[in-house]
């Protein structure tokens, strides 16, 4: 119980930390803020590189390549394409 | 590595994600912003490689391998005018790889026969509905904006008897994985009807409703990863995953009030759906269309001159001919700017992205608030592809779909160049009484054709 009321401290502390830092984007950077921070929420690949590598059971390490694959993609696909847009924004 | 290594490169990687978002603010320091993110993210994955749990590397690499193909290959391919459906897939990623490594968990304690407290549980059985939810969600979203299945809501009787049975049984599956986390079966079974959820949830919800749905999934993908960092006890994953879903919740906040709905009549509402209203008493005989020829005369006198996007020039590939219009305006002294409405397009942002892509210079961009006191002043205002965000029913009609959404005040402008291939109402499925007004020129055309004939008659006049 002790430790959970610390991990939910620093989740509520976090979603106050969001909403300060994401109601100063300006509409114009909207999209590139979504894939941007849609790139951070790969996070979890984190958790899907231990599953992968750990090994405990089949069934864990082919969930856990599955997990590895498609957070991937999500963290590569977002930041890239944040940068293409980004790019753009800045050219001029 | 010793675990308080690990968790300080943690702390480290968390702080580099607040400053990404923070330096989100300005577009000087967004591609800075960016690549301190994925630096971020490249400490996390790199301590974590290195974690003495990891007894092979094989598989790891093969998925990070065919992952980062993927990833690459889908970020440098996409057009910009199919961003909504790219960001789309990649929250749909995000959300199925938080429920298989939350599902992978639970295999994993199963397997060590381990005791399960409350906290693992709950977590496990949030992430893997939210997980689904947005997996699915997002797949429905992106082949609505990619068209694969039709873009309108899709309502069937009893609906909401469905949705709610379904909600239901979310519940009760959540609650047997609480209890017998031991049976894996109830979280697979909990996975599937999640991403039935997910299905149900974005069906129902039309065209350009969409920038809301992409939002709303955007911040369940956080959320996910958060309920994550729950299940591995993980405070970057929490830190990371609840920035994300703060994102998501505000902007999806900011899209509800461009259109004056609340979240609950956007998701369950059925808007868009409903068979169109006949215009032919608004527009009969009032109508008055323009060739090209009488738009650039009209363009030449201008001293000011304003465009308004809409998804139409998205869907025509107009931004590139605009940008070309807005500079030989600009060439002979006409003052030109862009207003953009917060909900024009796909997804927060999309006009945008598109303006930005044609190189039209950040400043010419005018949000709502900005642009609305100076369309008074100016001369002629082009709309083209867009319609209900232009709709001046949404002042005067309290009985309107749309009424009290805030617009762009365009019919205060001396004239109006409404670019269209017809009268065909827009998503809310009501005629437009802007296009009958007395000051405005329709010009029936594809957006890209007609901003090129604009050119062409500009530079022989």
């Amino acid at each position: 119980m002790e430790l959970f009321v610390t991990t939910l401290t620093i989740f509520v502390l976090a979603i106050f930390v969001g909403f300060e830092v994401i109601t100063k984007v300006p509409p114009s950077l909207h999209t590139p803020l979504m894939s941007g921070s849609n790139a951070i929420s790969g996070i979890t690949l984190v958790g899907a590189v231990l599953s992968a590598g750990a090994q405990h059971t089949a069934l864990t390490t082919a969930l856990g390549f599955f997990a590895v694959v498609f957070a991937t993609i999500n963290v590569v696909g977002g930041f890239l394409v944040t940068h293409r847009m980004l790019e753009m924004f800045k050219r001029k | 590595m010793p675990s308080a290594v690990i968790n300080f490169a943690y702390l480290l990687a968390s702080v580099l994600f607040i400053f990404a978002l923070k330096g989100m603010s300005h577009p000087r320091t967004a591609v800075r912003a960016n690549l301190v993110g994925a630096l971020g993210m490249f400490i996390a994955v790199l301590v974590t490689v290195l974690d003495r749990r990891i007894v092979s590397y094989e598989i790891i690499l093969a998925g990070l391998i065919a992952g980062s193909g993927i990833g690459a290959v889908l970020a440098l391919k996409i057009r910009m005018t199919a961003m909504p459906q790219m960001v789309a897939l990649l929250n749909g990623f995000g959300g199925a790889a938080s429920a298989l490594v939350a599902g992978a968990a639970l295999g994993e304690t199963i397997h060590a026969g381990g005791a399960f407290d409350l906290q693992f549980t709950i977590a496990t059985a949030l992430s893997g509905l939210i997980g689904g939810v947005t997996f699915l969600g997002s797949l429905v979203a992106f082949a609505k904006l990619q068209e694969l299945i039709g873009g309108a809501a899709v309502v069937f009787p009893g609906r909401h008897a469905v949705n709610v049975i379904c909600l239901l049984l979310n519940i009760s599956l959540c609650v047997l994985v609480v209890v017998q986390p031991e049976q894996l079966l109830w979280y697979w079974l909990l996975l599937g009807a999640s991403c039935v959820l997910g299905v149900l949830a974005t069906i129902g919800i039309g065209g350009a409703d969409m920038p809301v749905v992409i939002s709303l999934l955007n911040s369940y993908s956080g959320l996910a990863a958060c309920a994550t960092g729950f299940v591995l006890q993980n405070n970057m994953l929490i830190i990371a995953g609840s920035l994300v879903g703060a994102s998501g919740i505000i902007l999806t906040e900011i899209m509800c009030r461009a259109m004056n709905r609340s979240l609950a009549n956007v998701l369950f509402g059925g808007f868009g759906a409903q068979a169109a209203a006949k215009g032919e008493d608004v527009y009969k005989g009032k109508v008055k269309a323009a060739s090209s020829e009488e738009i650039a005369m009209l363009l030449e006198d201008a001293q000011r001159v304003a465009f308004v996007p809409g998804y139409g020039m998205a869907v025509s590939q107009a931004q590139h001919a605009v940008r070309t219009l807005a500079g030989l305006l600009e060439e002979r002294g006409t003052e030109v700017f862009f207003a953009i409405h917060p909900v024009a397009g796909r997804m927060p942002g999309h006009m945008n992205v598109l303006l930005a892509e044609a190189d039209v210079p950040y400043e010419a961009l005018k949000e709502m608030e900005q642009a609305n006191p100076l369309f008074p002043q100016t001369d002629v205002s082009i709309v083209i592809g867009a319609n209900d965000v232009v709709n001046p029913l949404a002042r005067t009609d309290p009985k309107s779909p749309i009424a009290g959404m805030p617009i762009l005040d365009v019919d205060k402008s001396r004239t109006v160049v409404v670019i269209k291939r017809s009268l065909s109402p827009g998503f809310a499925g009501i005629p437009n009484p802007l296009f009958a007004a007395d000051n405005t020129l329709m010009f029936f055309s594809d957006g890209q054709k007609a901003v090129n004939d604009i050119i062409a008659a500009l530079r022989e006049g």
